[in-house]
């Protein structure tokens, strides 16, 4: 058992990312398991909340893979109270479902990203090395959450107080970017239809997801309300 | 004796033709109507030497050798010179001077019909058709002639009127002479009138009925002929084409007996109509369709429009692009609403499809249109297909932009 630091530093530059897998279902863990193979080192799962708190501090992966459904609270549980010990544990959300009000919460409570199950494996090791190397991860229907919670305009009353009046709107690009990934577009695609660096492309998406999780919109905070997380 | 009867043929003819423009002539029309008659003089020479394409002879060869019909044309013409003789004899003037040359050119006229080529005589008589009423039922002749002979007499009754008259005559006098013509043209021409009338309206069904044939038509395209197309291509699974059977059924008896279009079910939100287009296309085609709605509102029958296109454009899709996955994205904008269906599949060349393909030009683009709507396509060989559609969103329709979240939201 090595000690947090030394864990940090062995897990990259270089290497593979250490993944931790929490996941309820045994056949999917060993399924992702089976199939991601070598281009991500799968260290350890766990199948609720408590194991994977316990385990996620103990191992100090890179990236957890997380269920946004867990049968002991949900992901976003997990998130929260890894987070209050190791704020540099990135998390990539993953999940069947579709209610938004879920993955908002995810990504509230820290996610750096959501995917969905059906994802292709290749895709998956991709979006787990991006999140490993700090970008956000979107995918289509992420893009689309998020575009429906900052569609209208806030009411007055929607929007409470806040330091930066910025996070609660996206830019013009970054609503085109969203919308492209959306329309399931990669990044490379996004950056050559709307003629700008696969860096400038990811940057929009960091900013919107720092948006996401800052901005006080009243869509956002409800969500976080229903899940009790304010 | 040939050439002789021929010569004397059309001598007969141009004397008539130049006696009725000499006698117009006199009344000071001068040198122009000379060289108006000339031109038709010639026309006529060479309707008559000419002999039609695909023909031997011309009318005028072939009306020397017809003896009958220069009887026919003798006897009329003297019939016509006897009358006139006698008209003559009454010292009118007037008859003599215009009379003897429509004499020769009845004559000549009759000559003419009698040798005209068949689609000529057809011609003609289509002309003269009108007036005789069709048909040929003895009831119809009868009234054919009464009301010939019930022009004619109030044909004369009103003209002699009219030139009964002279100055210092009641008022009311020419008025009945020009009344009783009139009734005369009516009389004549009415069944002729009628029956344009007749057939305008007919016209104007026969356009009613096609454009709801053009409508059928996209509805089966839409739905019964997909299904055919996807029994052939699944005939090794049975219970695959019974499924499908069974769906088209419900939806054909749908439309044909509730009025409602293939494919649009109960579905009063666009989002979920959106969702709708992505199950059928799951369910019938077999392909995942990746669906990402942004806000929502209300449908209203444009917005039908836009999803009936965009349905066409996903099963177009799944049918042809071969691509693992299309996605579908519908956004609803405070101003507009927006599908954007894409596939990573073969792609094509938009310019080289067939122009009786219906699926593009009619099922997208002509109903996005019909309705004010856009549709791009973009594809190419090898790279995939995205089809656009912009349908701008009637004021009053209110959005909705929390419908989705709603919808999601609250969990009780």
């Amino acid at each position: 058992m090595s000690t947090p630091a030394a864990a940090q530093a062995a897990a990259r530059p270089g290497g593979p990312p250490r993944v931790v897998l929490v996941d309820d279902h045994g056949l999917f863990r060993s399924g992702v398991r089976s199939e991601l193979g070598t281009r991500v080192n799968v260290i350890g799962e766990a199948e609720d909340v408590d194991p994977a708190i316990e385990l996620i501090g103990r191992l100090q992966p890179d990236v957890v893979l997380l269920d946004v459904h867990l049968p002991g609270g949900g992901g976003h549980a997990v998130i929260t109270e890894v987070k209050k010990e190791h704020p540099e544990i990135k998390f990539l959300a993953l999940s069947a479902s579709d209610a938004p009000e879920d993955v908002i919460a995810v990504i509230r409570a820290g996610a750096r990203g959501y995917v969905t199950k059906t994802i292709s494996t290749s895709d998956l090791a991709d979006a787990i090395v991006r999140v490993a190397d700090g970008d956000a991860v979107f995918s289509h229907r992420l893009a689309g959450f998020v575009l429906d919670a900052f569609a209208a305009a806030p009411a007055p009353g929607d929007v409470k107080p806040s330091f930066d009046p910025e996070l609660d709107q996206l830019t013009t690009r970054e609503r085109e970017v969203l919308r492209l990934i959306a329309q399931g577009y990669t990044y490379k695609e996004i950056a050559r239809e709307l003629f700008i660096s696969g860096k400038t492309v990811e940057s929009h998406v960091s900013s919107v997801l720092r948006k996401l999780q800052l901005s006080s919109r009243h869509q956002l905070t409800r969500w976080a309300a229903e899940r009790r997380l304010t | 004796m040939v050439i002789g009867l021929g010569a004397a043929l059309l001598a007969a003819v141009l004397f008539g033709v130049a006696a009725v423009v000499q006698a117009i002539a006199a009344r000071r029309y001068g040198l122009v109507s000379w060289m108006m008659a000339g031109v038709a003089v010639i026309y006529v020479l060479g309707w008559l030497l000419l002999p039609v394409r695909g023909q031997q002879a011309s009318i005028a060869s072939r009306a020397k050798h017809d003896s009958r019909g220069v009887a026919l044309a003798l006897a009329l013409a003297s019939v016509l010179g006897v009358f006139l003789f006698l008209a003559g004899a009454f010292n009118e003037g007037a008859i003599e001077t215009y009379g003897w040359p429509q004499v020769t050119s009845v004559a000549g006229l009759t000559l003419i019909w009698r040798n005209a080529p068949d689609d000529e005589r057809a011609g003609m008589r289509r002309l003269v058709e009108p007036l005789s009423g069709h048909g040929s039922a003895k009831s119809v002749r009868r009234a054919t002639r009464l009301r010939f002979a019930g022009a004619a007499v109030l044909f004369a009754v009103g003209l002699g009127w009219l030139l009964n008259l002279r100055g210092g005559i009641q008022l009311l006098q020419p008025l009945g002479g020009f009344l009783l013509v009139a009734a005369a043209l009516v009389l004549l021409f009415g069944p002729w009138w009628l029956r344009i009338a007749r057939d305008l309206v007919v016209e104007r069904q026969a356009r009613a009925r096609a454009e709801e044939r053009a409508d059928i038509a996209a509805h089966m395209h839409d739905s019964v002929l997909q299904t055919l197309a996807l029994i052939q291509r699944r005939a090794e699974d049975p219970q695959a084409i019974v499924q499908l059977a069974r769906a088209q059924e419900r939806d054909l008896r749908s439309w044909l007996f509730e009025g409602r279009a293939p494919g649009d079910a109960d579905v009063s939100s666009f989002a979920e109509g959106v969702r709708q287009i992505q199950r059928d296309v799951e369910a019938w085609h077999g392909v995942p369709v990746e669906v990402v709605t942004v806000a929502d509102c209300a449908i209203d029958e444009h917005l039908s429009a836009l999803l009936a296109a965009a349905r066409e454009a996903t099963v177009n899709a799944a049918k042809w692009s071969g691509a693992a996955v299309i996605s579908v994205f519908a956004e609803v904008e405070p101003d507009k609403v927006n599908i954007a269906v894409r596939d990573r599949g073969k792609g094509f060349d938009p310019a080289a499809v067939p122009g009786d393909r219906k699926g593009v030009a009619e099922s997208i683009r002509g109903r996005m249109s019909r309705h004010g709507g856009e549709a791009t396509v973009q594809s190419a060989p090898g790279e995939g297909t995205k089809v656009t559609l912009t349908m701008p969103r009637s004021a009053r329709s209110e959005p909705e932009g929390q419908a989705s979240t709603a919808a999601g939201g609250p969990r009780r």
